[in-house]
């Protein structure tokens, strides 16, 4: 069977047996003989087997019984403490496995003890015999003699476009599972409100933050001012507007011209949504001045206006243009200038309409 | 079932209990017929055929724990404050969601349990269907009559990963949360359509309020139901094809040699879903899984470190993380036409994954397209005696271990004290080169083993005992193995490499040219099984080992 | 790491070497003046003696690398206005006097006791104003859990972990694990911002914020977890590594004993 030196395979539909019938091959000597096991012969055995299977049996009566009782002996509710729920979990958990492996337990060390262990061997059959095909062919070809779909093409054609079509209704009342996205990725809650510039918040208490507080080396997770009071919507626009602020040494910036005016004093603001896909960046390593993201390791550097610098992102962070008020207080004085978070589709063609509103 | 079945005849009057309820049955929906059939059916036995059941047995497991969860989870992205016993969440802004699983975890009584169960049971779900499929590759087990029931298989594992995802982010945490969100942003990476899915499946922009309850029906209803379709198919399949065996002595392809289902394959594969659910009890009471509290409500701000999906997600999230987004000065994010391709995104999360799956699901037409082999199958390969194909299951392998490994970075850094770069830059070079040594590394192991298989069939086992010889010689003595050892190291087939055959034309087609190459890479190195020749001239120069191994040489190992 | 020390025999390496410490030493400078400034330390009460014990501890195991008078050197920055929290922190957790140069000082036995460490805190805080000693109340634990919970998930979980199980940073640095570390130096490291961290002045979290903090941190660390052994409180990884490795060592083990012959 195995020997394929003429290059003709011979063989298909039919079984492999490997071996068989060959000249200089090993025969088959068949199964080994049967080898009796203790228990077989030796009655004691068989009753120590016995009593084994018994004991594994009463085991998991006692697993059972340690469940109930844990269940119903500890209370939780009103203000337990995390060792009561641990002490339960625990005795439930031990309960469980020791009813239930000694059931199993149990009953397969009395199936390899004492039931019997002689391999038998069954023949395999066709899956499928000759008689069987032919006549299955011919109940189709009758089937579809029948119909007269082949004699027929117009109804053929018409079905055929009917069914085409027929799933489109399925497909359009998915339609409304969400809306349209339009421009929604391109703006954020930055954008002045009335002329009036939104002030930067800490997260989560939404305390405005002044641009004395942040001192060299310090990192403030910002949100907008007014975020925290919104109805609805709320993490939907914290998704999107959610910034990091740092302060450097001024000399350590290099804003690209055009950018000159959106630091304060050292004080940046970058969006915390990482360009890769979304993972908020808020690891700030503050004498390297990197930024790395925990999700995908992507660097980005600060002092290059977060270029990425190591990592699956592709893109820098956007920067979010930052000034002071007659207050003192840090305010954004435009919304980001570009989209933020993980790039898409429309991602480029809303950029540019940003920068042209 | 203890009793024998009969035809049912309303005057028959059965003798023993068994008889008796057999009857009941059957004179109602005709059991007998099926009982007969089953009753003694023959399943080999060996420890590798188990995994298929664990992984049924998880199956169980999960719609009855997943069925207690959903008594008190309620999948609504509504915000509350938490009000349950969890002192430092107390009063926290979170999702209804959030706060249900909590109340689960602190405030029913066996939730916890219950909830550690699940999530254990999943784990060890998608794992074992992941080795049950390891044992059916690297055993030839896909081989015809069963490349359909390997299909369905394939499906499974995907569903089981879709029932694992879908599953994992119904607690609202932090955690899940984050994971979301970077599905998000793939699904946005998606050229043309990308943002719309996102806001459809978001119900609106990420995070919205609708996903976790979609994800629920997904989870609860939809995956599940797929799930139990393809194991009725996977199973009938299974009944249809009877179960393939180990080569070994007695053993071929028109028989199938073991244990009757009843009573000890019955009792022993019964016993074992007891011993499976213990197992999964003892881990869930005595190790935490998935602790929600510690993660916090998601909240799109914060995020923790060691944010990674659950182990069977990992090669996807591995993927993303070894692919640079940009190399020197080259952005692998492009701008078409106006329109924006990041491949830096698109690339790691499509193409690995979808080269594992097509590799996976035409792999039996693969390779009997090289091999031309269209018989039926019903004895497995001993990896060892199918070299490269064992080589190339490692390669996938290693390919696919370097991804998962890349997922767990950080961790690799901190916890071997090493630099997060240099580990990812080593795992860059892995991803290319590791699959090519696992290869080579492999089919050279399998080969020697092969021969090693070869020495004890024809000299037999090394006892370890030196004898010295009158004349001054030691030699080691060697204890000849019985003939029913012999024949599981000789029973194989080892075919050589099939040459280009000309088609009904009379032409050598490309398409053949191309397929007598791959032949030739498929079985150029092969050691062919020991014959009962060579037996005779091993025993005719016993205690020469030098020269039989010279003259069997050209014989055994082409190359 | 490596790659600097070889680049170190290098003729100019001595040069570069030296203009890099001024770099750091100038840039240090700057930062200290200016947390100075925004700083409203209140100053603790160290004798006289305190300081000058100090001194004598600071030049024979300090000065080395800090210089005398702690104006730091090529090897060490200057410690004007770090503040006695900055020493405390460094010296008290054994992160100072520094074992070897690498990506970051790691957490060892403290070289120094309790009282050798508050006359070098009172010799440093002496040199200039800085991050002072926290006081007693702050950092009882008796704050609260919950909104120190939220405040260190927006602030420090993404480095530290949300179990505070630590996490790794770039090129072999790492954010260290807080279980085991002292309501102090917890403190101290949020006001003066140890090596990579951030600095979390009290304009930022307030005093009363780093006691919820420091509150909620104790609350995880003295309970145990609902569900039973935590794995190291890694996630999914250390979950997916226990299920493969244990629970399907386990399972394998049962299924070899269930398809065995019995003797």
């Amino acid at each position: 069977m195995g020997n394929h030196s003429d290059g003709s395979p011979d063989t298909s539909g039919t079984v492999a047996r490997a071996g068989q019938g060959e000249v200089d091959k090993f025969q088959d000597p068949g199964l080994p003989p049967h080898r009796l096991r203790l228990a077989d012969t030796d009655p004691k055995a068989a009753k120590r087997a016995e009593r084994q299977v018994a004991a594994l049996f009463g085991i998991s009566v006692v697993g059972t019984v340690v469940f109930i009782i844990s269940y119903f002996a500890i209370d939780l509710g009103g203000d337990t403490s995390n060792a009561t729920v641990r002490l339960q979990n625990t005795l439930l958990g031990l309960g469980t496995a020791f009813a239930m492996l000694g059931i199993g337990i149990g009953i397969v060390h009395w199936a390899r003890a004492l039931m019997p262990d002689h391999e038998v061997s069954e023949l395999r059959h066709e899956i499928r015999t000759e008689e069987d095909r032919v006549a299955a062919m011919a109940i189709v070809d009758e089937i579809v003699e029948e119909t007269g779909i082949k004699r027929r093409p117009l109804i053929r054609n018409t079905l055929l476009g009917a069914v085409a079509l027929a799933p489109l209704p399925a497909l359009a009342i998915f339609g409304d599972l969400g809306p349209r996205p339009d421009n929604a990725l391109a703006h954020t809650m930055w954008a002045p409100e009335d002329g009036k510039l939104k002030r930067l918040s800490r997260d989560p208490d939404g305390t405005p933050i002044k641009a004395s507080d942040v001192t060299i080396g310090s990192a403030f997770h910002v949100i907008p001012e007014g975020l925290n009071e919104l109805e609805e919507g709320k993490l939907n626009e914290k998704a999107k507007a959610v910034v990091l602020l740092m302060r450097l040494d001024p000399a350590s910036l290099n804003p690209s011209p055009g950018r000159e005016d959106w630091a304060y004093n050292g004080i940046v603001a970058y969006s915390k949504i990482c360009t890769h896909v979304g993972c908020p960046v808020a690891l700030y390593e503050q004498q390297t001045h990197h930024l790395l993201c925990p999700c995908h390791q992507s660097t980005f550097d600060l002092t290059r206006e977060c270029k990425v610098i190591f990592g699956p992102a592709s893109r820098p962070l956007p920067q979010l243009p930052i000034a002071v008020d007659d207050e003192g207080y840090l305010v954004a004085t435009s919304d980001f200038k570009e989209p933020v978070g993980p790039s898409y589709w429309e991602r480029d063609m809303h950029e540019r309409s940003n920068n042209n509103s | 079932m203890s009793a024998a079945t009969t035809t049912a005849e309303p005057a028959f009057v059965a003798k023993t209990k068994g008889g008796q309820i057999t009857n009941f049955v059957d004179e109602r929906v005709g059991g007998s017929g099926i009982l007969r059939e089953f009753g003694r059916k023959v399943f080999p036995d060996h420890w590798s055929f188990m995994f298929g059941e664990v992984a049924l047995y998880s199956f169980v497991i999960l719609l009855m724990s997943g069925t207690f969860l959903t008594f008190f989870y309620d999948p609504s992205m509504a915000e509350t404050h938490y009000t349950g016993s969890y002192i430092p969440l107390q009063n926290v802004e979170m999702s209804v969601a959030y706060s249900s699983s909590l109340n689960i975890s602190f405030d029913i009584r066996g939730g916890l349990f219950m909830r550690q169960v699940h999530h254990w049971a999943a784990l060890l779900f998608v794992a074992s269907v992941a080795v049950h499929m390891l044992r059916v590759f690297f055993t030839g087990a896909f081989r015809k009559p069963r490349e359909m029931n390997w299909v369905v298989g394939s499906t499974l594992l995907i569903l089981a990963m879709a029932a694992g995802f879908t599953g994992y982010s119904l607690p609202d945490d932090l955690l899940s949360g984050n994971g979301l969100r970077i599905i998000d942003g793939v699904i946005k990476s998606i050229p043309v359509v990308g943002t719309f899915i996102s806001f459809f499946l978001f119900g609106g922009e990420f995070p919205g309020t609708a996903v976790i309850g979609r994800l629920y029906v997904l989870h609860i209803l939809l995956v599940p139901a797929l799930i139990l379709l393809m194991i009725v198919a996977h199973l009938f399949m299974v009944v249809v094809h009877k179960h393939t065996q180990y080569p070994g002595p007695g053993r071929n392809d028109g028989n199938v040699v073991g244990y009757p289902l009843g009573p000890v394959y019955a009792a022993k594969a019964g016993g074992f879903f007891f011993i499976v659910f213990g197992v999964i009890a003892l881990i869930a009471g005595l190790f935490t899984i998935n602790p929600i509290w510690n993660y916090g409500p998601y909240d799109p701000s914060p995020v923790s470190a060691g944010t990674q999906p659950d182990w069977y997600i990992g090669f996807v999230d591995g993927a993303l993380r070894l692919m640079p987004g940009v190399i020197g000065d080259f952005h692998f994010e492009f701008v078409i036409f106006g329109f924006v391709l990041s491949l830096n995104v698109l690339l790691p999360a499509l193409i690995p994954a979808g080269i594992l799956f097509s590799v996976m699901f035409t792999y039996p037409w693969i390779e009997q397209w090289i091999t031309k082999d269209k018989r039926e199958h019903h004895v497995l390969d001993r990896p060892r005696n199918a070299p490269t194909r064992t080589a190339i299951g490692m390669a996938g392998f290693v390919w696919y271990c370097v991804m998962w490994a890349a997922a767990a970075s950080d961790l690799i850094a901190t916890h071997f004290h090493v630099s997060l770069n240099d580990v990812l830059y080593w795992l860059r070079a892995l991803f290319f080169i590791g699959p090519i040594i696992a290869f080579i590394v492999t089919k050279r192991i399998a080969l020697a083993l092969q021969r090693k298989d070869r020495e004890i069939a024809l000299h037999g086992r090394e006892t370890g005992r030196i004898v010295r010889l009158p004349h001054g010689e030691f030699i080691e003595v060697h204890a000849p193995v019985d003939e029913y050892k012999r024949y599981k190291l000789v029973g194989f087939e080892s075919p050589e490499p099939l040459p280009a055959q000309p088609n009904e034309n009379g032409v050598v087609d490309g398409s053949e040219k191309r397929r007598a190459l791959l032949s030739k890479w498929f079985f150029e190195d092969r050691v062919a099984p020991a014959t009962p020749s060579e037996l005779e001239a091993a025993h005719g120069h016993h205690g020469d080992h030098e020269a039989i191994d010279s003259s069997a040489d050209n014989k055994s190992i082409s190359r | 790491m490596k790659a600097l020390s070889q680049k170190r025999r290098h003729p100019l390496a001595a040069v570069a070497l030296l203009l890099l410490g001024l770099l750091v030493t100038g840039g240090l400078y700057a930062v200290a003046t200016n947390v100075n400034q925004a700083q409203a330390s209140t100053t603790n009460n160290f004798t006289a003696s305190d300081t000058a014990e100090g001194e004598k501890l600071f030049a024979a195991n300090c000065a080395t690398c800090h210089g005398m008078g702690a104006s730091g050197t090529d090897a060490g920055p200057s410690l004007v206005g770090v503040g006695a929290a900055a020493v405390d922190f460094q010296v008290g957790t054994g992160r100072m006097p520094m074992q070897m140069n690498g990506p970051q000082a790691y957490k060892k036995p403290a070289q120094f006791n309790d009282e050798q460490t508050n006359q070098l805190s009172a010799y440093v805080a002496s040199l200039g104003a800085g991050p002072a000693l926290p006081e007693e109340s702050l950092l009882d634990g008796g704050g609260d859990a919950a909104k120190g919970g939220e405040l260190f998930r927006v602030n420090c979980a993404m480095c530290h972990n949300a179990a505070a199980a630590g996490g790794a940073l770039t090129r072999g640095k790492f954010a260290p694990a807080l279980d085991g570390v002292s309501s102090k130096h917890i403190y101290e490291a949020m006001v003066t911002g140890p090596q990579n961290m951030p600095v979390f002045n009290d304009a930022n979290i307030s005093p009363d914020d780093k006691r919820d903090i420091i509150t909620f941190l104790k609350q995880i660390e003295t309970t145990s977890s609902p569900g039973g052994a935590e794995l190291g409180a890694l996630g999914p990884v250390a979950e997916g590594l226990f299920i493969w490795v244990a629970g399907l060592g386990v399972i394998i083990g049962f299924t070899i004993w269930l398809t065995s012959r019995t003797s």
